[in-house]
């Protein structure tokens, strides 16, 4: 009469939602700095990825190899594969820009451009797209919508969009991400520089964001990485060592270097 | 294990694990000194262990906060989060125990009181609270050790006290059955039965809660002892 299930029955969760980037034996390298060691990792369509791990893990290094933002620096070049849209980003012969805006970054300053704010949406926009004055009034305000900073900016939409406060600038960087319809973002611990009351705000928005994109953010913050993100990867000395659900990385890690960096017993 | 980057929340589990484990050791000794009351029927015993409830719940209330204060300030993870959950459900398994300790120390004043006890009233739950007392130990102990083996073995052992309890009743309904005059001593026996049962339950809580620390699985309401315990 006793109600029982089995936990024997139960088979490790297999996750089996889309997989928009994967990731097969990434090597990187900073000249003869080996940054990234072996990587093998798959980013999900429409979840929110999350990064962890002790400052110099190659968190960063793993984000910007997903857009190729580290082609701006000379001496540094990855290898392996990165399949994104049926094609290794990695190969000679991919339009970067494209790339880029399909791939968008948003970084930890806020980056706004020294111009209004209405130019820092449509600055990016018209490098891919030729609209009309009112096709381009409508995508500034759905992006700055989306970004959750349209009623804050609405009236002022000629100031300079460093005239904001550090996380409306941030989330003017957010919408001018989205604002050319990308398919994933990139968020490099987009709420290290902010107070907490816009670090609420930031991560109420990726958590509207990922209804329609793609997301990874690198953050140091595990509570933000616990509290918004589907999956985690912690890394440590350029490896992954563990990936998995979220929740299970942060109440039953599988191994113990996740354990002790996740319960605050590191070095 | 290495210790935390934080040396004072180091201090601060460590100062829950052992107070847990005064609790603990409180209870074992407040449920021990109620059986022995109960076989003695010294008043005197009784109303001391009775009183000493109060310092078990104030025991409770205090480990109840140091938790919420380690959650607010720390935000454990993994390991340290399922100690602090269990910790906080096996504080309340032995807050019960207590109760029933006093609920059998009461069942001694009230026989005393009555005077003449008809009834081998103290024979006939022996076995049972022996076998209790050994599983209260037993657990306590897993959960100081972590050692989910001994955990997983405690679980199946309160089936046996289970059983007991079974017997113990058939047994006092015979008494009151041959003689009317049995029937409220027999009740009180069977009362003090029923709290030993019961602390044999909380017991076992305590032992799933080792599992649930060491596996990260919550295995109540499966019958993981039971698949774990052939190997």
């Amino acid at each position: 009469m006793q109600m029982t299930t089995s936990l024997l029955q139960e088979t490790p969760t297999a996750i089996t939602s889309p997989v928009t980037i994967k990731v097969t034996d990434l090597n990187f390298f900073y000249g003869s700095f080996q940054g990234l060691k072996n990587i093998n990792l798959d980013i999900h369509e429409k979840k929110v990825t999350a990064f962890i791990g002790p400052s110099g893990c190659g968190k960063s290094t793993l984000l910007r190899t997903m857009n190729r933002m580290y082609d701006l620096y000379p001496g540094q070049r990855a290898e392996g594969k990165i399949v994104y849209g049926g094609r290794n980003i990695l190969e000679e012969g991919v339009d970067v820009n494209v790339l880029r805006a399909k791939v968008g970054m948003v970084f930890q300053k806020p980056t706004p451009f020294p111009m209004s704010i209405y130019d820092n949406i449509a600055f990016g926009v018209r490098l891919y797209e030729k609209l009309s004055k009112g096709e381009m009034d409508e995508r500034v305000e759905w992006a700055l919508k989306k970004a959750a900073i349209w009623n804050e900016v609405k009236d002022k939409l000629n100031k300079n969009g460093l005239s904001l406060s550090g996380g409306q600038q941030q989330r003017l960087c957010i919408a001018r991400g989205v604002a050319v319809k990308p398919d994933v973002l990139l968020l490099d611990e987009p709420t290290s520089a902010l107070d907490p009351i816009s670090t609420v705000k930031i991560e109420e928005l990726i958590t509207e964001l990922k209804e329609d994109y793609t997301i990874v953010i690198v953050t140091h913050n595990m509570q933000q990485a616990a509290r918004c993100s589907d999956y985690t990867a912690y890394m440590y000395l350029g490896e992954l060592v563990e990936f998995g659900e979220t929740d299970n990385i942060f109440i039953n890690p599988t191994r113990k270097e996740t354990q002790d960096y996740i319960t605050g017993r590191f070095g | 294990m290495p210790e935390h980057s934080s040396k004072q929340y180091e201090l601060d589990l460590e100062a829950i694990r052992s107070k847990v484990l005064l609790m603990g050791g409180m209870v074992e000794k407040q449920f021990h000194d109620a059986m022995a009351c109960f076989r003695t029927l010294n008043i005197v015993e009784a109303e001391r262990i009775i009183a000493t409830d109060l310092e078990v719940n104030q025991m409770e209330v205090a480990l109840d906060d140091a938790c919420s204060h380690l959650i607010v300030k720390r935000q454990p993870a993994a390991n340290d989060l399922r100690t602090v959950m269990a910790t906080i459900k096996a504080i309340t398994d032995l807050e019960r125990i207590g109760d029933e300790a006093t609920k059998i120390a009461r069942a001694a004043r009230s026989l005393h009181q009555r005077g003449i006890v008809p009834i081998a009233h103290e024979e006939t739950v022996r076995v049972m609270a022996d076998s209790a007392a050994v599983l209260l130990h037993d657990a306590l102990d897993a959960f100081a050790r972590l050692d989910k083996k001994q955990a997983t073995k405690l679980i199946i052992q309160d089936e046996l006290i289970d059983h007991e309890f079974r017997s113990v009743m058939r047994n006092v309904i015979t008494f009151m059955m041959e003689d009317p005059r049995t029937i409220s001593a027999s009740l009180d026996t069977l009362w003090v039965a029923k709290a030993i049962e019961r602390i044999g339950d909380h017991t076992k809580n305590i032992a799933e809660y080792v599992i649930y620390v060491v596996e990260g699985k919550d295995i109540r309401h499966t019958d993981y002892a039971q698949q774990h315990s052939a190997g």
